[in-house]
């Protein structure tokens, strides 16, 4: 029992982290349609924007909550620097936003190695989330929770922000019939460019979030965004509700299967489970209804 | 030849005498790849440096399958990887056997490094049969391939979602097999590999007989992608890359189309992984994960990813780019490949060999618009 609680929460806390990455995806990639594989590297900017607030400040507790809001700043701007410079030009080829963003990755990656070396930093996590808490006869790492937390209150603000707010409006007027969004007065280059800088934002939230549990790193970005695609994905793109089903169904399969067979043996199940899973539902987990025929 | 199928280099309305020029301009240039590769370089270029071709020739393979499917499909393949590393491992496991049973023993060196038994695992045990290793290069790939497509193409399954689910295949491989250290040597891969067939490899008069192989193996993938482009199954790629939903009205099953793309160019990234093994000696995840299989499509996007020649030459001046800078500036060059792969995407989708059309157009602003637009997959194909 306590093995099953224990490998769920692992689960969860996965799932938590996949949350966070795929969010900013869903509005990128889901709303848009633009496949970013720079998001990652978005991340790595939030980390390490996390790890200089720490060495500048010092006291952990007090950076770890400044370095949450200029990590989104920061690797929002990020966004839509990227967005400005190539890929409004590149909306009509969303394929090509592909191969385009991973040429800037490729970029951010080399960056981020002249300016802070290639050997991975860390941070020191604040002492009060240092700690364990005990539930059920399992214990819950405090650091795990928090991520948790995070990755709900974004996914409440994202939701609340789509819902009810004139720009949520607009950037689903925009995404459901781009062209009548237009023609009713709606400056759609702007909405573009806001919507890629929220996503890209909550990437850099998602890197600071991953400072809790692991090193900071170059690479660290290319090690979380195949999976956090496939969430969107599995969840039907551009779906807040399926990106958070799915995240969590995904880490808690793949803690149960690392747990049950190997690490490596778990990613390849949890692959096939994904192509089986398109066999009965291709659009995904949840779909947008539209009178596209494709 | 209907503009569908026209590539992006031939002139709108060839007059007829063009057109007959135009015609033997294509075995006049094989002609020509053909008494350079087999003829002139291996008389040019020393050991060192004909090893090195031989190499970059592999991977002018791989991009032969990458413009077939990409780009003149519009499958954006992400994971040729997966196929490269089929058809290598299996041509390793061979060879490793090989070469074990050259020496005496019944396991290949690494296991016996290891220590984790004394028996093959059964699924090492058939490639110590050449032919079905030699089969198993090229028919293991492609039945991946036709596998993951037959679900993923009948499911209308596409576009980005295809991309991702080939890249995602590629990180999976690459994850089990370092995962797999006993049997499959992990993070390094199968290496030091010595014979091939009964040769010595060490012996430079039988790398010169690989390299010819491999230039052999090229020109045949050439000739047999010209043979699918001009054929009428190529117009069929190319109208169910620009219109899908029109070719399905029609009658045709688009992905029926698409499988045959796709298996073809797992098929081809298979033989250059097979034939990668004996020109370099080792095989490994690092050659296969998803780094290298969007490596893979680099070169074709570079030289031009909707004509054949583009696509070869474009893999070729990449890999010997990157294996040349890469040395002395490792940092300088990843930032040169990014930027190449920016620019060529972004700003130059037809590529270098799109190159003299878009001058051309650039310098007579009063021609019509009317050259086919270089291939670009469009948001609702692959």
């Amino acid at each position: 029992m306590t093995v099953v609680l224990n490998q769920s929460f692992t689960g969860i806390s996965i799932g938590a982290v996949l949350l966070l990455i795929a969010l900013g995806l869903t509005l990128t990639f889901g709303q848009m349609g633009v496949i970013n594989m720079a998001h990652g590297e978005f991340m790595m900017a939030g980390a390490y924007t996390a790890y200089l607030l720490q060495q500048a400040i010092g006291d952990a507790g007090v950076s770890l909550l400044v370095a949450l809001p200029t990590a989104f700043l920061v690797a929002g701007a990020m966004g839509a620097l990227l967005e400005w410079l190539l890929i409004r030009r590149l909306y009509t080829r969303p394929l090509d936003t592909l191969l385009v963003t991973w040429g800037v990755s490729l970029m951010l990656q080399q960056l981020a190695r002249d300016i802070f070396g290639a050997p991975n930093v860390q941070t020191r996590a604040p002492e009060w989330l240092t700690g364990n808490i005990g539930v059920a006869g399992t214990t819950l790492a405090t650091n795990r929770l928090f991520i948790l937390g995070l990755a709900l209150l974004c996914v409440l603000g994202l939701t609340a922000a789509m819902r009810a707010t004139p720009l949520g409006r607009r950037i689903r007027a925009v995404v459901q019939n781009r062209d009548l969004a237009k023609v009713s007065g709606i400056a759609t280059a702007r909405v573009d460019r806001t919507t890629f800088f929220i996503g890209s934002g909550l990437a850099g939230l998602a890197g600071v979030a991953l400072t809790l549990v692991g090193p900071i790193g170059p690479t660290m970005g290319t090690n979380y965004i195949v999976d956090a695609f496939l969430v969107v994905v599995v969840g039907g793109i551009g779906r807040l509700r399926g990106a958070v089903v799915t995240a969590f169904a995904l880490g808690v399969l793949q803690s149960v299967l690392e747990y049950s067979t190997t690490v490596s043996v778990a990613k390849v199940v949890v692959l096939v489970a994904i192509v089986a899973f398109l066999q009965w539902r291709p659009q995904g987990l949840y779909t947008l209804r539209t009178r596209s025929l494709a | 030849m209907t503009t569908t199928t026209a590539p992006p280099e031939t002139a709108p309305a060839p007059l007829p005498g063009k057109e007959r020029r135009a015609r033997l301009r294509v075995p006049a240039a094989f002609l020509a790849g053909a008494v350079l590769l087999l003829g002139v370089a291996p008389l040019a270029l020393s050991d060192f440096r004909l090893s090195l071709l031989a190499k970059y020739l592999c991977f002018a393979i791989v991009a032969v399958g990458v413009s077939l499917a990409w780009g003149r499909g519009g499958l954006l393949v992400l994971g040729q990887g997966v196929f490269f590393g089929l058809g290598g491992y299996a041509m390793a496991m061979h060879l490793k056997l090989a070469d074990a049973a050259a020496a005496g023993e019944t396991l290949p060196d690494f296991m016996l490094l290891y220590g984790t038994g004394d028996t093959l695992p059964w699924w090492w045990q058939p490639f110590a049969n050449p032919v079905f290793a030699l089969a198993a290069t090229v028919l293991l790939p492609m039945a991946v391939a036709g596998l993951l497509g037959f679900l993923v193409f009948r499911r209308r399954v596409k576009g980005a979602y295809f991309a991702i689910l080939s890249q995602a295949l590629a990180a999976a491989l690459a994850i089990w097999l370092i995962g797999q250290q006993a049997t499959t040597g992990g993070t390094n891969g199968l290496t030091d590999i010595q014979g091939f067939f009964g040769y010595d490899l060490r012996d430079p008069v039988n790398q010169r007989t690989v390299y010819l192989i491999i230039a052999g193996a090229l020109l045949l993938t050439v000739a047999l992608a010209r043979a699918l482009f001009v054929s009428r199954y190529g117009e069929l790629l190319v109208a169910v890359r620009d219109s899908e939903e029109r070719v399905r009205f029609l009658g045709y099953d688009p992905a029926n189309v698409k499988l045959v793309a796709y298996v073809a160019a797992a098929g081809m990234a298979g033989l250059a992984g097979a034939l990668f093994v004996p020109a370099v000696g080792i095989i490994s995840p690092a050659l296969i994960g998803v780094v290298p299989s969007i490596g893979f499509v680099i070169g074709a996007a570079v030289g031009g990813r909707a004509s054949l020649v583009g696509a070869v030459l474009g893999a070729v001046a990449v890999a010997w780019a990157q294996s040349t800078l890469s040395e002395s500036f490792p940092a300088a060059w990843t930032y040169a490949q990014g930027l190449l792969f920016v620019l060529a995407v972004g700003f130059l989708p037809g590529g270098l060999a799109s190159l003299g059309a878009v001058l051309r157009r650039r310098r007579s602003p009063a021609a019509p618009a009317a050259s086919p637009t270089p291939a670009t997959p469009t948001g609702e194909t692959a």
